[in-house]
């Protein structure tokens, strides 16, 4: 069984982010990055459908710069076999059409049996990609996973709904599914897999190989939203701050009555 | 300008984000008709022209299928543009059909200034004005964003669609969430743990929180996936949604799927180490310190009160 688990590099969050120069992107430097945590249960299940099933080989790919290989050897490290890296320095500006283009483009004569995705990116958040790739590679995709089950060439999957619903649906490999939180949890890679993950096949492609479509909407500008004033800021030494917030909630509220 | 609005049904009901679409399209300007796979039982109160396919013809969740009634629609009518809500339907619908449709799509839209789309970036940290390239365009609403400020009052002109159409997936059936356990859309007073707490031997501090202040605790997403705290629990899109006359957020960053469990609540207090995270947005106050250590203070303090 051959299986591709597409992953993205992202800043964690709780980052301070900046306005880039060109004003159409976040500032890059002076970030810490880490794997897309929506691609760390598509990695975990990836890993956990490659052990269940014999003879299988996992491929995970990634695009970016260089600098997006050291989070593909963690998913080498938590059980990828190979690793795909489309080489790009300006990934973050391509939009989620040109990136599902790229993945397809390298995945339609490989025949997968089974491609994983996050269900979005933490950064871009479109959630596009993965449904997009289906429909590029013309098999089924099913997005937002939280149940995964393969046997004998049948998958079927819970989708998560709101309010916490979910739907059950089946569906014959190949096909893509996109990953939402909770499916899985995701294992941390022990040192000997870090170890041997350092060994395994990576190899880089140039993006100029793979993008065969064209863009269809692009970032005007990025900006930090409108405080829109209302709340009020406390800061200060606990006590002080405890004394305030006790105040306050004796004025505004009657919940201290 | 023509928009095709895409309304939502589950479990044989309508869901009310159609006035979400309907806010929307006003908004735009120019014409608009909707589209549901539904049923006559549950109509939205929009006054237009709505194409109804039968949800026991076409299937509740048959993406292949519901692609190709959406684009024979935008066919016959010579639409510009596919508007969904940024919803599980939409996530799994909307790109099929921007990539059918050979258009642009525009995700997670919170609002339209000067006609352009603006849509969220890093957990709304930051902001993204969208410029589309193509004639056509798919966009996807974020949850609670368009609203119309009342209950819409009027009666579609029902066209039926017909058709015979099979897709690739089968879907099985609907599973509902573990009911039991506490009903938080009761309490009058819910403090909530997030990401922030770091460790889940730090819940037990939320807990005494909410005690000394006669209320329940609650969740956010990550702590309840981490298993720190049971589902039942959770607070946002995918657990319940409180409207207490306090609400406090612990550590909590304010992800759009929690606010919109939270937003309701007559006061807000955050308390967060990020000056910057979202919450802020949301709350009354936003006390900036260490859980850990404002956190048992409080407690103490409520308790001696």
């Amino acid at each position: 069984m051959k299986i591709l688990v597409c992953i993205k590099r992202v800043p964690d969050m709780e980052s301070k982010f900046k306005v880039d120069a060109d004003g159409t992107w976040y500032e890059k430097t002076d970030l810490a990055w880490r794997m897309n945590e929506y691609d760390e249960y598509a990695v975990e299940q990836a890993v956990q459908l490659k052990e269940q099933e014999e003879d299988s080989d996992l491929t995970v790919l990634c695009i970016g710069g260089d600098q997006v290989k050291e989070t593909m050897k963690k998913a080498l490290a938590m059980g990828c076999d190979r690793g795909a890296h489309i080489a790009d320095d300006n990934s973050s500006s391509k939009e989620p059409f040109e990136i599902a283009g790229i993945i397809a483009e390298y995945a339609k004569d490989k025949s997968f049996d089974l491609v994983f995705t996050g269900m979005q990116s933490q950064d871009r958040g479109s959630a596009q990609v993965g449904i997009l790739v289906a429909e590029l590679l013309d098999i089924p995709g099913i997005a937002t996973i939280v149940d995964f089950v393969y046997s004998g060439g049948e998958v079927k999957v819970k989708r998560e709904l709101e309010g916490g619903v979910k739907a059950c649906v089946t569906v014959k490999a190949p096909l893509v599914v996109t990953c939402q939180l909770g499916l899985n949890t995701p294992r941390y890679p022990t040192l000997p897999n870090i170890m041997k993950a350092k060994k395994k096949e990576l190899l880089s492609l140039p993006v100029e190989d793979l993008l065969k479509v064209d863009s269809r909407q692009e970032t005007a500008k990025i900006y930090f939203p409108e405080k829109k004033g209302g709340g009020l800021i406390l800061e200060g030494d606990a006590p002080e701050l405890v004394d305030k917030l006790i105040q306050i909630l004796k004025e505004k509220t009657a919940v201290l009555a | 300008m023509k928009i095709i609005l895409v309304a939502e049904y589950r479990d044989g009901k309508l869901l009310a984000s159609f006035n979400e679409l309907m806010d929307f399209a006003d908004k735009m300007g120019g014409e608009n008709v909707m589209f549901l796979v539904g049923g006559d039982n549950d109509l939205p109160k929009y006054d237009g022209k709505l194409y109804l396919a039968d949800a026991g013809t076409f299937g509740e969740y048959s993406p292949d299928v519901h692609k190709q009634l959406i684009l024979d629609i935008v066919e016959k009518e010579q639409a510009d543009m596919v508007a969904f809500c940024h919803s599980s339907y939409g996530w799994d619908l909307a790109p099929r059909v921007a990539f059918a449709l050979k258009a642009a799509q525009v995700s997670e839209i919170v609002e339209i200034v000067d006609g352009v789309p603006v849509v969220p970036v890093c957990n709304a940290k930051l902001r993204r004005d969208v410029q589309i390239k193509t004639k056509r365009s798919v966009v996807t609403l974020q949850a609670g964003a368009f609203g119309l400020p009342e209950e819409p009052a009027g009666t579609p002109t029902i066209e039926k669609v017909e058709g015979d159409l099979a897709g690739r997936v089968q879907f099985t059936g609907y599973e509902q969430p573990e009911s039991g356990g506490v009903d938080l859309g009761k309490a009058r007073i819910v403090v909530s743990a997030g990401r922030g707490i770091g460790k889940p031997e730090n819940v037990e501090m939320i807990a005494n929180l909410a005690q000394a202040l006669g209320g329940e605790y609650g969740a956010s997403r990550p702590v309840v996936d981490s298993e720190w705290v049971e589902h039942n629990r959770q607070v946002g899109t995918t657990g319940q949604t409180v409207a207490p006359k306090l609400y406090v957020a612990c550590g909590i960053s304010g992800a759009i799927q929690h606010l919109a469990g939270m937003k309701k609540s007559e006061f807000i207090v955050a308390v967060n180490t990020d000056k910057d995270a979202p919450i802020g947005e949301a709350a009354d106050v936003l006390v900036v310190a260490d859980l850990k250590e404002f956190v048992p203070l409080l407690t103490e303090k409520i308790q001696s009160l």
